[in-house]
């Protein structure tokens, strides 16, 4: 590459210029980054989420609780294989601050339901064996310190009370995007200690279904078995259970898009006017080079190339810092469990940002194209 | 030789023949050269003269291809340039054109080395012929210890003379010359002109020269006074 002085030199004729549109880069694909990771974030249910697995919530409400008998209709529709429940708990570890979820599981069915948290054998029989045992992921494990065999407090919140807890397991994902921040204890301590208003109801039911092309059918089967019932159901696939609980904190999508859009057009107007300035402050050595034989589409490259580059460091430089700051780990003490940046996002940021070079140079770059060399150099 | 009256042989190294430029301002219609006829041949050292607007410059463009005629022809070492496509007449440039500017124009951003290496960049040589060609430039110009100086580090004369290495880097077939010293003080202005003058003595080169400068045109074998776009006279200057 014979002609990269070319290039390089130019970008260190006005360092400040150069270094303050880096910066601009820099700073929107950092910017950007960080929607990919809360995007991420609260899209991790949707990609983890089975096929085969349909959630049955309160047609009223989530938080609306179902009765335990519930359990065995379900079992008994077609098409329907395995069921569990869980209820959300809600407690609060040392500092309201400190936040994960905590749910009160079927410890007979859940593990078999959710294959993807694993966990040593013998840590889950001991859980099993332990009434007020827990089974806790690894990554609340190494944010809280803990061990196996800890008591760890938990302050009752929809509960009323302090609830003691001893771990017994500590489970994985077995995919990168399984969420290990969870609690898990047994419903049937729950149930020995909530109110009365609380026995026998669950939070909501997870079934497996016998083949996830049935689901719709499946799904409207349920809910018509319980339809004109103190406990109407409302039945979705995990998929769409999940897009339901981000939509509650509203349209995120739209949301980041949004910020995304304004910050990238922004950027493309600071890259547009810094390379029409870059191309008016040298428009003698432009006319120089095409002078001396230089083609017009050779300047044409050498410009946007400028542009190009601009880019591809200040977008590296941003997507960097955002990868760096995200292995850092969740800063919201667990209201994002799932905080990383994927590759894809590294590689869609790249892309955006040569995008936005390429879309922000091209205009001075065709003006330095057009340059008439006569006209240029009778220019003082 | 140099004749003026189209009546040249066919053997000239710069033919033109009824060169005509108009150029269009507003509503008026400014005729910059009328019907000129030049031989050139290789070797001649031509200074062109004249009061401002009289068309000096507008000729040097028309001659290394910057500029296309209203109407006539520009016959240079057999090629025609004035029917050329702006591609051809680019890559004409690049082989047979070394220009030489009145603000020396170099890139302030390259040193002299990368300077003059510009116009082999567009060539076929590897980086140590490359290498070769610019420091034996740079040599001739009695820069070689400069070479790694950027334009700023360098004076008005240093920086003419490594505008002349980026002329000569490539071997032209001629340099054209645009007031080469009508930056400079009376001192840089006549190492400028030996310089010319040991580039056609000594290297053979052919050399075109737009100048106010009285002093300079005598450095020249031949000046021709153009006026009102006329070439009026050929004037052939004693050998001192």
């Amino acid at each position: 590459m014979k002609y990269r002085h070319l290039l390089f030199s130019n970008l260190s004729r006005k360092k400040i210029r150069t270094t303050l549109t880096v910066g601009s880069f820099a700073v929107a694909l950092f910017l950007f980054g960080l929607l990919a990771v809360v995007r991420g974030a609260f899209n991790q249910g949707l990609e983890v989420a089975g096929a085969d697995r349909l959630v049955i919530v309160n047609k009223v409400s989530l938080i609306q609780p179902l009765p335990i008998a519930y359990n065995d209709r379900l079992l008994r529709i077609p098409g329907v294989k395995q069921v569990t429940h869980a209820n959300w708990f809600g407690g609060v570890y040392q500092d309201e601050r400190n936040f994960f979820p905590q749910f009160a599981i079927d410890t007979e069915t859940y593990r078999e339901m959710f294959p993807e948290f694993a966990m040593p054998e013998e840590q889950w029989k001991a859980f099993v064996a332990d009434r007020e045992g827990a089974v806790v992921g690894e990554d609340l494990v190494k944010r809280f310190h803990w061990k196996i065999g800890d008591r760890v407090p938990l302050k009752g919140t929809i509960f009323p009370g302090t609830w003691e807890f001893n771990i017994r397991a500590i489970y994985h994902g077995t995919r990168q995007a399984d969420d290990t921040t969870q609690f898990w204890f047994h419903y049937k301590l729950l149930e020995e200690r909530q109110n009365q208003y609380w026995k026998g109801l669950v939070g909501w039911y997870t079934v497996r279904i016998d083949d996830p092309d049935h689901a719709v059918r499946i799904a409207k089967a349920i809910d018509e078995s319980f339809a004109n019932s103190p406990w109407e159901t409302k039945t979705d696939t995990e998929k769409a259970f999940a897009a339901s609980f981000v939509k509650q904190a509203g349209n995120i999508q739209l949301l980041l898009l949004s910020i995304g859009g304004v910050v990238f057009f922004t950027l493309l107007l600071v890259t547009g006017n810094t390379m029409a300035i870059a191309v008016r402050d040298r428009v003698r050595e432009l006319a120089i080079l095409k002078a001396v034989g230089y083609s017009d589409n050779f300047v044409l490259g050498l410009v946007l190339g400028e542009a190009l580059l601009l880019a591809m460091v200040g977008g590296g430089l941003g997507i960097l810092l955002a990868k760096l700051f995200t292995l850092g780990g969740d800063p919201t003490r667990g209201l994002l469990p799932f905080f990383y940046l994927p590759t894809s996002a590294v590689v869609a940021g790249i892309v955006l940002a040569l995008a936005v070079g390429a879309v922000g140079g091209i205009l001075p770059a065709v003006s330095a194209m057009r340059l008439r060399v006569v006209d240029a150099l009778r220019r003082v | 030789m140099v004749r003026v009256d189209g009546r040249g042989g066919g053997n000239s190294l710069v033919r033109v023949r009824g060169l005509d430029k108009k150029y269009q301002r507003g509503s008026e219609e400014i005729h910059v050269l009328q019907g000129l006829n030049l031989d050139v041949d290789a070797g001649d050292f031509v200074a062109f003269m004249g009061p401002s607007g009289s068309g000096k410059t507008t000729l040097l463009n028309l001659l290394g291809g910057l500029d296309l005629p209203s109407a006539g022809s520009i016959t240079v070492a057999g090629d025609e340039i004035t029917h050329m496509s702006a591609g051809k007449l680019t890559a004409w440039r690049a082989r047979h054109v070394g220009f030489i500017f009145q603000m020396y124009n170099l890139i302030p951003v390259l040193t002299a080395f990368q300077n003059v290496e510009l116009p082999l960049l567009l060539t076929k040589l590897s980086k140590a012929e490359r290498s070769q060609h610019v420091e034996t430039a740079l040599q001739v110009v009695g820069l070689a210890d400069r070479m790694h100086h950027f334009p700023r580090q360098l004076s008005g004369g240093q920086e003419q003379r490594v505008g002349i290495a980026r002329a000569i880097v490539a071997d032209p077939t001629f340099l054209l010359c645009d007031e080469p010293t009508g930056d400079l003080d009376r001192k840089s202005a006549d190492e400028i002109m030996d310089l010319l003058g040991r580039l056609v003595r000594e290297h053979g080169k052919t050399v075109l020269l737009v100048t106010h400068d009285p002093v300079a045109a005598e450095r020249a074998s031949v000046v021709l006074h153009l006026n009102k776009g006329v070439l009026e006279e050929a004037r052939k200057v004693e050998a001192s």
